[in-house]
């Protein structure tokens, strides 16, 4: 994808294959000194996007007393002893910043960004490392649509890429695996994936039938010649985005893939609070039928929301993943300083 | 047997699929950024040597496999079956004809073979990578051969057919790879 990409690509090619540790080798890196460079290059060329686009730069804690109620994010969890907390006080590593930052758009901040660490318990893989980079913005006002503009915009400026191509979730489905997202059954569904090898297929719900297919048959062939973002997902999905009403209601979500893999996710943010203290309750009940461990409600969000979240919409960029596709390696270890075997 | 989980899972680990004892060759782990994770595992059978992908979510596992590869000298065969010995404890195992399979040609007494065991019985036996046999039939050079070029199917003490240069005579030993069934050089 463009310049930076090529150049980049050859510089890749000179790095060494797997390392071979002999004696005590696992002090190094497993980042080029050049793969190095480029994340910093690349933190420039953001910065200077949102610099020009005056969207404010935020840090917020990583320490937070609430997590996120999302069934397939745990968060690490830590104790702080200390003034006020003699007894040691429960904290949890954020898996985004986006409670913080919200809170923050609810005093009036006006559109904000941030890079950031994100920490996720039980992700680690070759396209997963437990604490990775985030690039997440919000942009007071914007539906997910227009926010999607932007996404492309900072992807042409960052990757020197063309403009990317957008499908519906259910066009994505139908195009890529056949499927109808919304008219198939789940019997049917579990035909169609039962040729994937999944084992105990019965253990899966509706959505988790859609993840697998949508990892297994559809991402891979997402965001070849430029990158595809797929947007509008069904309701059960909806996460933290609003839903719209119509038939079949729809989340107004969308995801951003580039050479197979997952880059960003975006809503057009839920700002109702009686709706987001139901969602978390949703959650939480789902957590406990699936022997989740149990986790606070962030009620400093809902009264933020309370308070009046603008209208807005929000999304959340893999920084790391970002580095993989520029500097063209599919593994993730490649494009950090010291992944998870070497913290 | 212990029940492996998705995080155990790993390369190298042993584990029985559908009453087949395999290993794992390679794992993917897979998740969208909110959805449900799965981990890709591809395992190679002992049995077949082929390769097949299954997919896992959390809460499965594997039923691990109780396969060990053992060092062990050959005996003798009666036949139907292949007698094997564990050099220090002199306890011996029989291996079938599905064990042996192709090995069989390259059995020679008294050379050590890798056994692979499952639950220490004999399910698959790898020969040594080089074997030293002893050219029992082949026809006989013609006159002012030299060692370049053509070469002629030569029957070893084992009863393995291979190909060897047209020098080599009746009665010689040579070493042979047994991964390629390639003849290497005289021994």
């Amino acid at each position: 994808m463009g310049t930076l990409h090529s150049k980049l690509r050859t510089q890749n090619s000179t790095e060494r294959g797997t390392v071979v540790i002999s004696g005590r080798d696992d002090w190094r890196p497993t980042a080029s000194m050049d793969v190095l460079r480029l994340r910093a290059e690349i933190l420039t060329r953001i910065r200077a996007f949102f610099a020009e686009r005056k969207v404010l730069e935020v840090e917020t804690p990583l320490l937070a007393s609430a997590p996120v109620t999302d069934l397939h994010l745990h968060a690490l969890s830590c104790h702080f002893r200390g003034p006020g907390a003699d007894e040691g006080r429960q904290l949890y590593l954020q898996t985004s910043p986006e409670f913080a930052m919200k809170r923050l758009l609810a005093a009036g901040s006006g559109p904000i960004y941030q890079i950031c660490r994100a920490v996720r318990d039980g992700e680690a893989g070759r396209r997963h490392n437990p604490e990775f980079t985030i690039l997440e913005w919000y942009r007071p006002c914007w539906d997910h649509y227009r926010l999607m503009d932007e996404v492309d915009e900072l992807l042409a400026a960052v990757l020197g890429c063309g403009s990317g191509e957008r499908l519906s979730y259910a066009a994505a489905f139908k195009r890529y695996a056949g499927v109808g997202v919304f008219d198939e059954t789940d019997a049917a569904l579990r035909l169609r994936i039962e040729d994937l090898g999944v084992s105990d297929i019965e253990g899966l719900s509706r959505d988790d039938l859609l993840d697998l297919i949508l990892t297994h048959v559809i991402e891979p062939k997402l965001g070849h010649s430029q990158p595809t973002f797929i947007h509008d997902y069904p309701a059960s999905q909806a996460s933290l985005a609003r839903v719209r009403d119509g038939d079949p209601p729809l989340a107004e979500r969308f995801e951003v893939f580039a050479e197979g893999v997952e880059l960003a996710n975006g809503y057009h943010e839920l700002v109702d609070p009686s709706e987001q203290r139901l969602r978390f309750e949703t959650d939480l009940e789902a957590r406990t039928s699936r022997g989740l461990p149990e986790v606070p409600i962030d009620e400093r969000l809902l009264a933020a929301l309370e308070h009046g979240l603008p209208g807005c919409a929000g999304v959340a960029l893999g920084i790391d993943r970002l580095l993989m596709l520029v500097s063209g390696t599919r593994n993730i270890a490649d494009v950090l300083t010291f992944p998870i075997d070497r913290a | 047997m212990a029940f492996y989980n998705l995080n155990q899972v790993k390369v190298g680990l042993k584990i029985m699929v559908g009453g087949d004892p395999c290993v794992i060759v390679g794992t993917d782990f897979v998740k969208p950024g909110k959805g449900q994770a799965f981990t890709k595992v591809k395992y190679k059978s002992y049995k077949t040597e082929r390769v097949n992908e299954k997919t896992i979510k959390a809460s499965d596992g594997f039923e691990g496999a109780d396969v060990m590869d053992k060092e062990m000298q050959y005996l003798y065969t009666d036949g139907g079956t292949w007698t094997f010995m564990d050099q220090d404890t002199y306890e011996q195992v029989e291996a079938d004809k599905n064990a042996v399979g192709d090995s069989q040609q390259w059995l020679k007494e008294e050379d050590v073979c890798t056994v692979t065991l499952l639950e220490g019985n004999p399910i698959v036996v790898t020969p040594p990578n080089f074997v030293f046999l002893e050219i029992t039939e082949t026809d006989p050079g013609v006159k002012g051969d030299t060692s370049s070029g053509g070469n002629k199917p030569a029957t070893t003490e084992t009863g393995a057919v291979v190909r060897v240069p047209l020098f080599v005579q009746q009665g010689e030993k040579i070493k042979i790879d047994t991964r390629t069934g390639d003849y290497v050089s005289r021994a």
